[in-house]
């Protein structure tokens, strides 16, 4: 097990690099790196200061290395429109950017998981023929539109909640959180539905696929041949063995809900780093880009590291070895 | 031709389609959809991007059917005095552009990549393998982000061509890695096969033995893929241009015109967002019906 | 009094192209703790028959006739509920591949305990202590240990013994054995047959042994039924049927074993293949292949009649009929 930990820390690195490259060479090559470092009002003595500082000249891998040298910092240079620095900025928006994705994981998973059982033990019902209705629905329904169509019925028609910003946050050291202050809830609510509704459905779905092939499986068959309840067989046997595969698909997608909510954010104008994000695309602000990519890229490492390890904890044919006899 | 026709509908699919009416429906909106698109020029009733017919004094009209509403303008108009409705269907032609020729493309690049990697094994395929893993990993919407963010630093005055170019590239790229996945599991239980050692014996080329005989074998799967990935397409490019990183502004697509609409919504015109939506997940709707359908419809187990 | 009575069942699958009928009015009777062989090729309705006994006829297949009594009650049309405390309780079953068969989450004794305690009012202690005693009588080594272990640390025989434990576990009064040794290793499968007539006999259960493997049959079984093409063709005692047979189908299986004395160059063979359930002939399902075959053969269908020791489904024997009536 030692072995396969260190395998993934081993690969996690290289992909890290990986994207490391691709950043750097976007920060070196499109665009003038000096002047991402310096922000546009350099006097032309920082200048000649920073291009060998950087040494331009150097051969591309220690460019390479000053560079992976500085994102190990947080060091990404100052941002082209803000004049401002990259991690400076990219801290101040990430709290808002993973409440909002925390919250809509929660009722993506809660909503989502039910939903596919249900939707699996009662095929053909009506009920669950809605169900697949609207996950279809949630499927077809881009995010951006799903947030403007509840901004239309609940801000702007009914007048239930706001239909932008983060309202009154709290300040807890570096920290800042809206989940404090009751503000601060009744503004997360819409943008954390229309983040969740499309996890929702792929949650749904699969939970809803796994189950069915599950009690298509032998051992169920078996199970109901040796007379267990239906509650037995449905939430003994085929809820977990239905959990363990999605546990890990869930938590891979959960990663997605970061990237997800830049569109989001962008809807309602939520101050989380996808909006930064985007600002940055429009007005091809590499550093911040690039920064973005690299702490994305962190995020996914993780959770992917994580949920390989939980699949350790869950799944006992991975943990002990055969033990063979006759 | 009339033989194969009917030898279709007598085929398991065919009677899977003939009594579905969810397919049929489906099929049906998809279809007035692309006639729509194709026929784009004489269907609209005005053309929204003759700039010298705008009235700027009939912006911000309602649908007919509302109290201020004219017929001449059947969905109202937007803020220049554009009629919603040929609006509606030029964007949709965009969209379905778009969205066609992205996964067309993708299905190009993944088939031969899935071929190479699955019949050439070695390191290509471990490579391969590893790029999928890790694009697979990365959500569609931040890759197709950054190319089109790298685009536009790279070429600050796009040319509409380049903005275009771009914006299919992104698509393409998110989406060949499942058809290379599948194809090269397919690829790789038939190049064990007898027959097709007994062709590399014989000095047939590879190429000829995955044409002929491993590409007949994923063609259901891989249209399942793309009906689908239409629809993921055509979302994926609605959201990109309303995030203003799209098509560019000449060229308005569904995504664009929700992104003009959105600003009018406080105002209380809410035609000019909600009918562009409207007409984005219809189609969107119909193409995963077709899709979940052709799926039920090839999946040997739930006949 | 029969233990298990099918009285002309009958076993339809509905198709959009028309109904097939997979098993045309099969009738038998299994006396307490004997065991009945159900023998005949692939495709001739043993499974199926196994299956309806049951109750576990994977929709669209559906009991269309006939009925099954155990101990003298119906129990073809019982709802879920009441059919689920016979299974298990009453009849348990073993199907064919170990390596399926367990849920490869849960423990062992998990799945032992709990199918003792959904049938028995017993104590988890209780149930764990006759968890133990059954596997040390399935011969399970170090039973206390092993039962905490997962099915993948069980190899293929050794799991196939736990599959027997657990379809006694409820101690059951007949156990339905599908082809229990086919997935098995020649040396295990002697090993698994004679287990599972031991403790069968022990026990006082009768066996309803499903299997293509005529050898297994002469081994183990106290009669025996062949079936072909959704028919019984011949029932009766072992040793009779099988040294005596009276249906020329049976005749021509007895003929097709290979005999190590004797020194053919070809196997003897029957002509011909079992007809597919939509193409099967009138009168006799066997006639095309029959060398014994004449004219009401081909148009009226055959009753199982008594044929010397046996009873036969065959024209050949009316005559014998006729002969004891008078």
């Amino acid at each position: 097990m030692i072995a396969f930990v260190l395998r993934r820390l081993i690969q996690s690195v290289i992909v890290m690099i990986a994207v490391a490259f691709i950043s750097f060479l976007l920060f070196q090559y499109v665009g003038d790196p000096v002047s991402f470092l310096l922000g546009q009002d350099a006097t032309p003595e920082e200048v000649r200061e920073m291009r060998a500082a950087l040494g331009l000249d150097q051969p591309f891998f220690v460019q390479f290395w000053y560079f992976l040298g500085n994102a190990v910092q947080g060091d990404f240079g100052m941002s082209l429109r803000q004049a401002a620095k990259v991690s400076g900025l990219i801290g101040e928006r990430f709290p808002a950017t993973l409440e909002l994705a925390l919250v809509a994981a929660f009722l993506a998973l809660v909503i989502g998981i039910p939903m596919g059982v249900y939707t699996a033990l009662r095929r053909g019902t009506f009920m669950s023929q809605v169900f697949m209705a609207i996950s279809l629905l949630g499927v077809s329904l881009p995010t951006f539109l799903i947030g403007i169509l509840l901004i239309l019925v609940f801000a702007v028609g009914l007048g239930w909640f706001p239909s932008f910003g983060r309202g009154d946050t709290v300040q807890l050291g570096w920290w800042s959180t809206g989940l404090l202050t009751l503000d601060g809830w009744h503004h997360i609510v819409l943008p954390a539905v229309t983040l969740a509704i499309f996890q929702l459905t792929l949650i749904m779905r699969l939970v809803r696929a796994e189950m069915l092939e599950v009690l298509r499986t032998d051992y169920i068959k078996f199970a109901r041949a040796r007379g267990l309840s239906n509650r037995s067989i449905h939430f003994g046997h085929a809820l977990k063995n239905t959990l363990v595969p999605v546990m890990t698909i869930t938590g891979l997608q959960l990663g997605g809900l970061i990237a997800f909510a830049i569109i989001t954010e962008s809807v309602f104008q939520w101050p989380g780093m996808g909006l930064l994000f985007i600002q940055a695309v429009t007005f091809a602000d590499i550093p911040v880009m690039a920064a973005y990519l690299c702490l994305v890229a962190l995020i996914f490492v993780v959770i992917n590291l994580v949920v390989d390890l939980l699949y350790f904890v869950v799944d006992p044919r991975l943990r002990v070895g055969k033990a063979g006899g006759h | 031709m009339k033989k194969t026709i009917s030898r279709w509908l007598d085929s398991d699919v065919g009677y899977s389609f003939r009594t579905s009416p969810v397919a049929i429906g489906a099929a049906a909106i998809a279809l007035v959809c692309v006639f729509c698109a194709l026929f784009a020029g004489w269907v609209a009733p005005h053309n929204p991007f003759d700039l010298a017919a705008l009235e700027l004094g009939d912006a911000r009209l309602p649908p007919a059917w509302h109290a201020d509403g004219t017929t001449k303008y059947l969905l109202g108009t937007d803020d220049q005095g554009r009629d919603i409705l040929s609006a509606l269907i030029d964007g949709a032609r965009i969209s379905l552009v778009v969205g066609v020729v992205s996964v067309v493309l993708s299905v190009v690049v993944g088939v031969v990549f899935g071929l190479l990697a699955g019949f050439f094994g070695g390191w290509l395929d471990a490579f391969l393998m590893r790029v999928c893993d890790v694009m697979l990993s990365f959500p569609p919407i931040l890759v197709a982000l950054l190319i089109a963010g790298v685009g536009r630093a790279m070429f600050p005055n796009a040319h509409e061509t380049v903005a275009f170019g771009v914006l299919i590239l992104s698509i393409t790229l998110t989406g060949w890695v499942q058809y290379a996945r599948t194809v090269r599991g397919s690829t790789l239980v038939e190049r064990n096969k007898e027959y097709v050692q007994a062709a590399r014996v014989t000095g047939v080329a590879p190429s000829r033995i995955m044409l002929r005989h491993v590409l007949p074998n994923v063609t259901g799967p891989v249209m399942v893929l793309a009906t689908i990935q239409v629809a993921t397409a055509i979302i994926t490019e609605a959201t990109l241009s309303f995030l203003g990183v799209g098509v560019p502004p000449t060229s308005p697509s569904l995504g664009t015109l929700i992104r003009v609409g959105n600003d009018y919504i406080f105002s209380g015109e809410w035609w000019i967002t909600v009918f562009p939506g409207a007409m984005l997940v219809l189609i969107a709707l119909s193409v995963n019906l077709l899709g979940d359908w052709l799926r039920d419809a090839l999946n040997p187990r739930l006949r | 009094m029969s233990l298990l009575q099918v009285k002309n069942l009958v076993v339809e699958f509905p198709h959009r192209r028309g109904t097939l009928r997979a098993l045309d009015h099969i009738s038998f009777d299994i006396a307490p703790g004997e065991i009945l062989g159900v023998v005949g090729e692939s495709g001739a309705g043993k499974s199926l028959t196994g299956a309806a006994i049951i109750g576990l006829l994977e929709p669209p297949g559906r009991i269309a006739g006939g009925e099954i009594l155990l101990e003298g009650q119906r129990i073809d049309q019982l709802p879920f509920d009441a059919m689920r405390h016979i299974r298990g309780r009453k009849i348990g079953a073993i199907f064919q591949d170990p390596l399926t068969s367990l849920n490869p989450l849960y423990t062992v004794g998990r799945q032992l305990t709990e199918t003792i305690r959904a049938h028995l009012p017993v104590t988890e202690a209780e149930a764990r202590r006759r968890a133990i005693s059954l596997l040390q009588d399935t011969g399970i080594p170090a039973a206390e240990q092993r039962i905490d272990h997962f099915p993948h640390q069980f190899s293929g025989g050794m799991r196939q013994r736990v599959v027997i434990a657990l379809a006694l576990a409820a101690e059951p009064k007949l156990i339905v054995a599908d082809e229990p040794t086919t997935a098995l290793d020649v040396s295990i499968q002697a090993q698994i047959i004679q287990l599972l007539k031991k403790v069968c006999k022990e026990r006082g259960a009768a066996v309803m042994l499903i299997t293509h493997d005529m050898g297994v049959i002469a081994e183990t079984c106290d009669r025996v039924a062949v079936l072909y093409a959704g028919r019984v063709a011949e029932i009766g005692p072992v040793h009779e049927v099988i040294h005596q047979p009276a249906h020329p189908y049976t005749a021509g299986l007895m003929a097709s074993i290979p005999d190590m004395e004797s020194d053919r160059e070809r196997l003897n063979q029957i002509d011909g293949a079992m007809p597919r359930l939509n193409a099967i002939p009138p009168g006799c399902a066997y006639n095309p292949r029959c060398t014994q075959r004449f004219d009401r053969c081909l148009q009226d269908r055959p009753e199982l009649m008594p044929a010397g020791a046996t009873r036969a489904a065959c024209w050949l024997h009316a005559a014998a009929t006729l002969e004891t009536a008078r």
